[in-house]
């Protein structure tokens, strides 16, 4: 048993007189003690959605329907109430988000904010959550701890206020931490200082991480198991290494050629995925992916692919995917004579 | 390369903001050197990429070339014509020979206007064309060049998706036939299956048109990608400048090192063996760069001597222009890498007390 396991897990946005909205549909993916997890895709394939469908923070609208499973150490986490999941939510599942400014409160001193949290989860007081609270931010190197917790989170810079939330996320030791995008705001210089940051919290904490993120660079760097999605679903899931090396599903196999390298010469053309996320199947219909791939085949519409699992542990939703030398066939797939 | 084969040459130039305080009369009580001495040239037909961190100074380079900020000094000529000293009329003129695409479709197109008229109106306004026909003909040529269909012409900004909207804005910039086209991070809003394509697209109009080109971009690969040669700045001025492929074999300036080790490589096996020099702390402010070389507060490579009291000049250095004064010695590995201490930087309005302001409704309940 993982220590996340989410099963089929979908997320609805209906509003009248409009189509509702399968912003996740179906996710099924898990997180192991101390591994790092990467949720990947392009804008709007539903990251998002799904890390705050885990922790209970979709806005609660009319029309939102969350159906399936996230079961945190024993616990479906969709199940539970309010208070409940405010105590995990802390203690046991920290998130950190792109825009650090709005998950910290402005009229708040940073030190404060941190104690609340020590208090609320840890019990500390006093002195103790004052001293634990400096240690955290020089734990996440914020220079000059002591001075800084009297500041308000606007005296930081981007950089800086992030470090301050990392802070907060840790300061429970959780043993889950989401990422949402921790670093898109951030400058490349500042961006290599907070992931390093947090893979140093992952190897000395053993704290399971959950990275979204739509930068493979990032996830080439610090992921153990990558989930690609597509139109809400995920598409391909394997571990870091045989993904880069051997993709299979078209729609990775895409992503990976669109990237430009740092390595590459000047003039290695790119090759982009035609049309937009825009020109998007209903899954119902058959691959949601269909209209962009070119290994399209007859098959690929009527009804929506299945996931195959290989042998070798990696699975994909696809129809006809991208052929590997020498792999293990999929066991639904006939031996070849 | 002789000198006609330059289309812009920028010298010394200069673009200091003031920053304004006072209640009734506002008092200038410094300013924003926002670019600080920058010398560059591009050959017609060629791309320079421009690169650095948030608030380096790209953009403000990138509009005053344009003359679209005055420069605080400094000269820019485009063709051999001198441009800071144009008068408006003649400068109306060479506008249309050089044009800007920038980050965002959506702002830089107006919402009301459908696509047929977003491309006439810098035609009419420059008066190319003979009649309606014959613009309608270099409308429709500039739709194919882009990869946009005809009837693209008659919908507006909204109903087209992120990538399609820049292939709006590049060919609102090409319809008047420019030479030079500055793009200010023109790919950085779009998802990245998008990015390849518009990228491409950049490439493919400048083998067939000769365009020459500045490319401002925070990422380094898509800069490296498309250009020539690369310029790296760090609070206002250039820092390093070398032919693309040599920016990332051979960084030379420790900045540059930086940089270049910072960006992450989609390729589990690089980012393994890959050594990372971690830069200590922020970028500190343009208001304030520190004295002598601007990046010694936070140079691993920083000596007791002359960093902090001599701003380097760009030298020479093989095929590369370099500011350091120790370039030479790092690059031989005579000079080591040291631990730096982390000097705290103020966003900028730092210091006021807060205001009142909505606070989240569960204070840290995210965490
Ligand atoms: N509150 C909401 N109401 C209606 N639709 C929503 C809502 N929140 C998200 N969606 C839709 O759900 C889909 C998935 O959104 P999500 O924010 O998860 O994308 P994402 O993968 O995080 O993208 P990005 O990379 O842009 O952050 C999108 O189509 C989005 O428009
Ligand atoms: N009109 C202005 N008035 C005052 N200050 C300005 C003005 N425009 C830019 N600045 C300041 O000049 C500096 C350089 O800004 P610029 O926009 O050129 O940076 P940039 O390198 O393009 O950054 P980014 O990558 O964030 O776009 C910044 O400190 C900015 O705040
Ligand atoms: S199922 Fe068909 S359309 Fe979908 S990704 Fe695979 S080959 Fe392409
Ligand atoms: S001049 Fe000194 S501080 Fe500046 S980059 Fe060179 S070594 Fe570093
Ligand atoms: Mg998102
Ligand atoms: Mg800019």
């Amino acid at each position: 048993m993982s220590l996340l396991e989410v099963d089929d897990l979908s997320v609805t946005f209906a509003r009248r007189g409009q189509r509702p909205v399968h912003a996740v549909d179906g996710v099924s993916f898990s997180v192991d003690a101390g591994e790092v997890v990467g949720l990947v895709g392009e804008s709007g394939c539903g990251k998002s959605v799904t890390s705050l469908a885990i922790m209970g923070l979709l806005p609660k609208q009319p029309g939102l329907r969350v159906g399936g499973k996230a079961v945190f150490d024993g616990t479906d986490l969709l199940q539970l109430d309010d208070r409940s999941r405010r105590d995990i939510r802390g203690r046991d599942i920290a998130m950190i988000f792109q825009d650090p400014l709005s998950s910290l409160n402005p009229v708040i001193p940073i030190g404060l904010q941190v104690t609340e949290v020590l208090t609320r989860h840890r019990g500390m007081k006093g002195d103790a959550a004052a001293k634990e609270a400096a240690a955290l931010l020089d734990r996440v190197g914020i220079p000059d701890p002591k001075r800084r917790l009297k500041e308000y989170p606007h005296q930081l810079s981007g950089g800086m206020r992030q470090r301050a939330l990392i802070a907060m996320a840790v300061a429970c030791q959780p043993r889950l931490l989401i990422a949402d995008e921790p670093t898109t705001a951030l400058d490349v210089t500042i961006q290599a200082q907070i992931l390093e940051l947090l893979k140093e919290l992952v190897r000395d904490s053993g704290t399971a991480l959950l990275m979204i993120t739509h930068d493979l660079g990032v996830v080439a760097g610090m992921v153990d198991t990558v989930n690609v999605l597509y139109g809400g679903r995920v598409v391909e899931t394997a571990r870091r290494r045989p993904l880069f090396r051997e993709p299979r599903h078209p729609y990775t196999v895409g992503l990976l050629g669109s990237v430009p390298r740092l390595d590459a010469g000047r003039g290695e053309k790119l090759n982009p995925i035609p049309g937009s996320v825009r020109d998007l199947l209903p899954w119902p219909d058959g691959c949601a992916f269909a209209p962009r791939c070119a290994r399209r085949i007859d098959d690929c519409v009527g009804q929506p692919p299945e996931l195959v699992h290989t042998y070798d542990g990696r699975s994909y939703r696809c129809v006809n995917p991208e052929p590997v030398p020498g792999t293990v066939p999929a066991p639904r797939e006939e031996e070849p004579a | 390369m002789s000198d006609n084969d330059i289309l812009v040459e920028v010298r010394d130039l200069k673009v200091h903001f003031p920053i304004k305080r006072g209640v009734l009369f506002d008092r200038v009580v410094g300013h924003v050197k926002a670019v600080d001495g920058v010398d560059l040239s591009i050959p017609r037909g060629k791309t320079y990429g421009l690169v650095g961190e948030s608030g380096c100074g790209k953009s403000t380079l990138g509009r005053a070339l344009l003359q679209l900020n005055p420069p605080t000094s400094g000269e820019v000529s485009f063709d051999g014509v001198e441009l800071t000293t144009l008068p408006p009329g003649k400068l109306r003129t060479m506008r249309r020979r050089m044009q800007m695409i920038f980050q965002d479709p959506m702002s830089s197109l107006d919402p009301r206007q459908n696509v047929e008229s977003i491309l006439t109106e810098g035609l009419q306004t420059h008066g190319i064309g003979t009649d309606r026909t014959d613009r309608r003909r270099i409308i429709g040529e500039t739709l194919d060049a882009v990869g946009l269909p005809r009837w693209a012409l008659s919908r507006y900004p909204h109903e087209f998706s992120g990538g399609q909207r820049q292939r709006i804005g590049i060919a609102r910039a090409l319809v008047l036939g420019p030479e030079l086209i500055v793009a200010d991070e023109p790919v950085s809003a779009l998802d990245v299956s998008i990015q390849a394509q518009v990228v491409n697209l950049l490439d493919e109009l400048q083998d067939s048109l000769g365009l020459t080109y500045l490319v401002i971009a925070h990422d380094l690969a898509v800069v490296r990608h498309i250009s020539d040669t690369v310029g790296v700045m760090y609070l206002g001025a250039l820092v390093e400048e070398a032919p693309s492929d040599r920016l990332y074999t051979e960084p030379l300036h420790p900045y540059t090192r930086a940089l270049m080790s910072a960006v992450p490589v989609p390729d589990p096996d690089v980012e393994d063996r890959r050594e990372r020099i971690l830069l200590a702390g922020d970028l500190p402010s343009p208001a304030n760069p520190p004295s002598g070389c601007r990046f010694h507060t936070r140079c691993p490579w920083a000596q007791p001597t002359r960093c902090a009291d001599e701003r380097p000049a760009l030298r020479e250095i093989g095929a590369s222009r370099v500011a350091c004064h120790f370039a030479e010695r790092i690059a031989s590995g005579e000079l080591r890498p040291h631990q730096v201490s982390v000097q705290i930087v103020r966003p900028e309005g730092e210091g006021e007390s807060p205001g009142v302001v909505s606070a989240p409704s569960e204070p840290g309940s995210y965490v």
